[in-house]
């Protein structure tokens, strides 16, 4: 779709393709005010070190960095392949368990890191092609529900090793001394800003998760990407084409598994503690679904939108929704409905309506507008 | 001339994004049998679904006696009075032979004179009566699929394709029951690929090609006239079996 | 409708149904299968009791959703909320009745079981009813929709109850008769856990007497199989949907008061948790088949029962292993359910 669309580019915007439109695998946002939102958004998330001060910016920030790389690798599966898996969470939590076990077993060396980081992803390679090719060579649909079980079982399975996994507690580590907030790399201030290990750790995970980001935009792109998106349209078809489903929608499977590993253990590092709360728990599925599905399914650009929205609003909407509930007290139903514990049910409703009536989310909002 | 019992006037049928019928006229008079002949792709499955409602025809009008069924759903099309035999025999194999003809008698138990009429046109029912019609041969089936469709009387079969696959035996049963079926006064669309079926029980005869009605007439003209034959059916038949 | 008499004598020397009784066989060479592992036999007829009580009730909230998806194709990812709301319904008569429940009377407290059982199917078929008018009814024809919006009216459902009943945990003790086990010799099977078997061997006898002797279940298992034909022989299917999504959904509220009365506390979430069961269950019973969806119940909760007793840790795990298993064996399930 992006070939055709590259055709039909006016020609200021072809002369400038050539670097960018590389780097993005040809498949610009194709809306101006889409790309001025996203160009905001990398400004901001690329410069929150120093534009804000303290330790709460920078972590929404950080938040905001992980769960682009895990709601952009869901709606590789969701968006691009037409199935729904609700195993995401569980391989975000392998990527973090990887980190947090080698960082508090081991030693807190980078060398530790990589050894969790590896196994993580080994372990979520196996785990994500044996459930793909379990369920999908019958029907999708299984897929759905095997995720979720297997999902579950290894939640509680988590939660049970406490040996290993700290149980319900989780595990609280230390990071390769590089990245604590003792560490100082430069001797003087930068911008008014001390540089520290902390800021340091977050701009690691800024960049790796731009990198993953622009590496999942390349392979939906891809010829893989293509025929990904020619099963979900019509997955006969593509099988009488001589493509083999199973193959590709478990390749599918696994590479998506993959980024969400590379997720958790981001969120791990920032955390410098993983549990089942932060990274394995059935709630932040749900929160996947509903950035994926809100900021547009079947475009990269609508997890950016969603993850950013929903991670925004996640800390400072409950705020609002709190000081609101107090100032409406003495009115009837209205304190209750807006009471900042009832978020979920607003959103809940809003992911509905969106699946019904803008199947695109935001961003295909924003790209019919501009037709 | 008196009404027919089914008109078609100009009905084109989208089924996806492919444009099938385009603009279907044709006239069924009560108490004949009218064969629907073409080759494959003519336009003859879509035309009897466009019928029951299953497709919708997207413009066109089809009348069913005095009513316009053109827009109604697929069962008050049924409960107006047509029964549909389609081309995989739509048989609940889970169920037995009774039980399927249980459901398509809708008002009620048949009663025993129609019954014994229906297994003497389709005896071979009769045996396999309390076994699940899964177990059933393809020409059982085809047998059991008429049945429903006579259990309760109708004022209009369709039936699509039912000689296809059956063993020259088994078509040469099911030609005899059409034609009792025929003297009951019973109005059937058939739709037939084979020229030698069609040829031995229609009164009318209509072919399509491309999505359209390309001749209308009597059976017994078409037999008679060789070239006509040759340039309508040549190229769209198995002219013989 | 059985005065269609037919001379079958003919009948005889014609092929008979083969049963598929593989499946069945299953269940009780696994129990015999676990009674080594288990070591004493007065333990061993504990555990099967109690994972015959754990296994009808998973196929009291199975039952629906199975039924659902055969018939209409739509799979609702948010039937716990069924389940939930059908615990939570309960409430409705504990509160006024409290009195029953503390009598030492076995009459009161069935009764209040009963009454429970009523609210909690009447609570869930309407509510149902509006689900499958608001949530499901838009999206029939595509699987990917229906996973998303279900989830969602979970999403908002589950809100729903924490903003009606609170967010904490509400204990519900069992009524006074109901507590306790039966002891005979060493053998101890509680009390409730008969109960339950008693109403899931019901339900399911019920079902089966629907499904194979009245016209309604003809017309369901012939809607199950081609819907289509069931619409071109003048039925209004569309009503038959209705009502099954409302049986499924009173079933799953049905399931939901014996679970809440079993586990002793209500949470929001308790539905969606046993919902990886009921998936489980589905799947290895083979989608739309009722009488798979028993055999799977009674198979994975005896399988938990045994491995939670030999391995406790394993428990969870031996379910995806027995799923796992049995895909690979019949890739559709025990009981595949034809479909065009």
């Amino acid at each position: 779709m992006s070939m055709s669309s590259a055709l039909t580019l006016p020609p200021d915007e072809t002369r400038r393709s050539g670097f960018f439109s590389r780097i993005l695998s040809s498949d610009p946002p194709r809306s101006w005010v889409l790309s001025l939102i996203l160009l905001a958004i990398l400004l901001v998330l690329a410069a929150t070190p120093f534009l804000f001060s303290g330790s709460q910016p920078l972590s929404t920030a950080a938040k905001i960095c992980v769960f682009i790389v895990l709601v952009a690798s869901y709606d590789l599966l969701l968006g691009y392949s037409g199935i729904v898996s609700f195993a995401h969470t569980m391989f975000f939590g392998i990527g973090g368990y990887g980190i947090a076990i080698a960082l508090e077993q081991i030693e807190p060396t980078w060398a530790s890191a990589g050894i969790g980081l590896v196994a993580a992803l080994a372990l979520s390679a196996v785990l994500a092609a044996a459930i793909g090719l379990l369920s999908l060579r019958v029907r999708a649909i299984f897929f759905s529900m095997i995720t979720l079980a297997v999902a579950s079982a290894v939640a509680v399975l988590a939660s049970q090793m406490s040996e290993i996994t700290g149980g319900e507690d989780g595990l609280s580590f230390q990071l390769p001394f590089e990245l604590r907030p003792a560490f100082r790399p430069l001797e003087d201030q930068l911008f008014g800003v001390t540089v520290n290990g902390r800021i340091l750790a977050y701009y690691l995970i800024f960049f790796v998760a731009l990198f993953v980001f622009l590496l999942l935009l390349r392979i939906v792109n891809s010829p893989f990407g293509r025929v990904l998106q020619a099963i979900r349209e019509n997955e006969f078809r593509a099988e009488a084409l001589g493509y083999r489903v199973v193959a590709y929608r478990t390749a599918a499977s696994v590479l998506s598994a993959l980024a969400a590993t590379v997720a958790g253990a981001l969120m791990a590092l920032w955390l410098r503690y993983n549990g089942p709360d932060t990274t394995l728990s059935f709630s932040i599925m749900i929160d996947i679904l509903l950035m994926v599905v809100i900021g547009g399914m079947g475009t990269m650009y609508g997890a950016v939108i969603g993850a950013t929205l929903f991670v925004l609003a996640q800390s400072y909407l409950q705020v609002l929704m709190a000081a609101g509930s107090e100032a409406l007290e003495g009115i009837p139903i209205l304190p209750i409905l807006i009471h900042p514990d009832r978020w979920l049910l607003w959103l809940g409703a809003l992911f509905i309506i969106s699946v019904y009536a803008f199947p695109g989310g935001i961003v295909g909002r924003l790209r019919q507008a501009k037709q | 001339m008196i009404e027919p019992l089914l008109k078609l006037s100009d009905v084109h049928t989208h089924v996806g994004p492919y444009h099938i019928l385009h603009g279907v006229y044709f006239d069924i008079p009560e108490g004949e049998l009218t064969m629907l002949l073409g080759r494959n792709g003519a336009g003859k499955t879509t035309t009897l679904r466009t019928i029951m409602g299953l497709w919708k025809a997207s413009s066109g009008e089809i009348r069913f006696g005095e009513k316009d069924i053109t827009a109604m759903s697929t069962p008050d099309i049924a409960r107006s009075g047509i029964a549909y035999v389609p081309e995989s025999m739509g048989i609940f194999t889970d169920l037995t032979v009774r039980e399927n003809i249980v459901l398509a008698a809708r008002s009620g138990p048949v009663d025993s004179a129609r019954l014994d009429w229906i297994l003497g046109l389709l005896p071979a029912l009769k045996r396999f009566w309390n076994l699940p019609a899964g177990n059933l041969s393809g020409g059982q089936k085809q047998m059991l699929a008429i049945a429903r469709a006579i259990a309760e009387p109708r004022r209009l079969l369709l039936v699509d394709e039912p000689t296809k696959g059956l063993a020259p035996v088994m078509v040469r049963s099911m030609i005899e029951a059409f034609k009792a079926l025929k003297a009951a006064g019973e109005t059937i669309l058939l739709v037939e690929q084979s020229f030698y079926a069609a040829s031995a029980l229609g009164d009318n005869v209509l072919v399509m090609d491309d999505g359209r009605i390309v001749h209308s007439g009597a059976m017994s003209d078409l037999v008679a006239d060789k070239a006509l034959q040759q340039r309508l059916l040549g190229l769209s038949l198995d002219a013989h079996q | 409708m059985t005065d269609m008499a037919v001379d079958t004598s003919a009948t005889a020397e014609l092929p008979r149904t083969k049963t598929d009784w593989l499946p069945l066989l299953l269940v009780p060479a696994l129990a015999l299968a676990a009674l080594p592992f288990v070591g004493s036999g007065s333990t061993w007829v504990t555990l099967t009791v109690a994972g015959l009580a754990m296994g009808m009730m998973i196929f009291l909230m199975a039952s629906g959703l199975t039924l659902v998806f055969g018939l209409m194709d739509i799979i609702n990812f948010g039937h716990g909320v069924f389940i939930s709301l059908g615990a939570y319904a309960t409430l409705l008569v504990l509160g006024p009745l409290a009195g029953w429940a503390a009598a030492e009377s076995l009459g009161l407290n069935l009764a209040l079981l009963g009454l429970c059982i009523v609210a909690a199917m009447a609570v869930t078929g309407v509510v149902g009813a509006v689900f499958e008018r608001v949530i499901v009814r838009p999206v029939y024809g595509s699987h990917l929709k229906q996973i998303l919006v279900t989830m969602g009216g979970l999403i908002v459902a589950e809100q729903a109850i924490h903003a009606i009943w609170g967010a904490s945990p509400i204990p519900i003790p069992l009524p006074e008769t109901l507590r306790g086990a039966f002891v005979f010799g060493d053998i101890v099977v509680e009390r409730y856990r008969v109960v339950a078997v008693g109403i899931g061997l019901v339900v399911f006898i019920g079902m089966q007497l629907l499904l194979n002797r009245t016209r309604i279940g003809l017309l369901i298992r012939a809607g199950v199989e081609n819907p289509e034909m069931v619409e071109a022989l003048g039925y209004r299917i569309r009503r038959l949907f209705v009502s099954v999504f409302v049986a499924g959904s009173a079933l799953a509220g049905l399931g939901g008061v014996m679970w809440a009365f079993y586990r002793q506390t209500l949470t929001a979430g308790m539905g969606m948790e046993v919902m990886v069961l009921v998936f489980i269950v589905i799947i290895v019973g083979g989608l739309g088949s009722v009488g798979g969806c028993f055999v799977g119940s009674i198979l994975v909760a005896l399988v938990a029962n045994y491995v939670g007793f030999v391995a406790p840790k394993l428990a969870l795990i031996s379910n995806i292993l027995v799923m796992a298993l049995v895909l690979i064996w019949r890739p559709q399930g025990l009981f595949p359910v034809a479909r065009r």
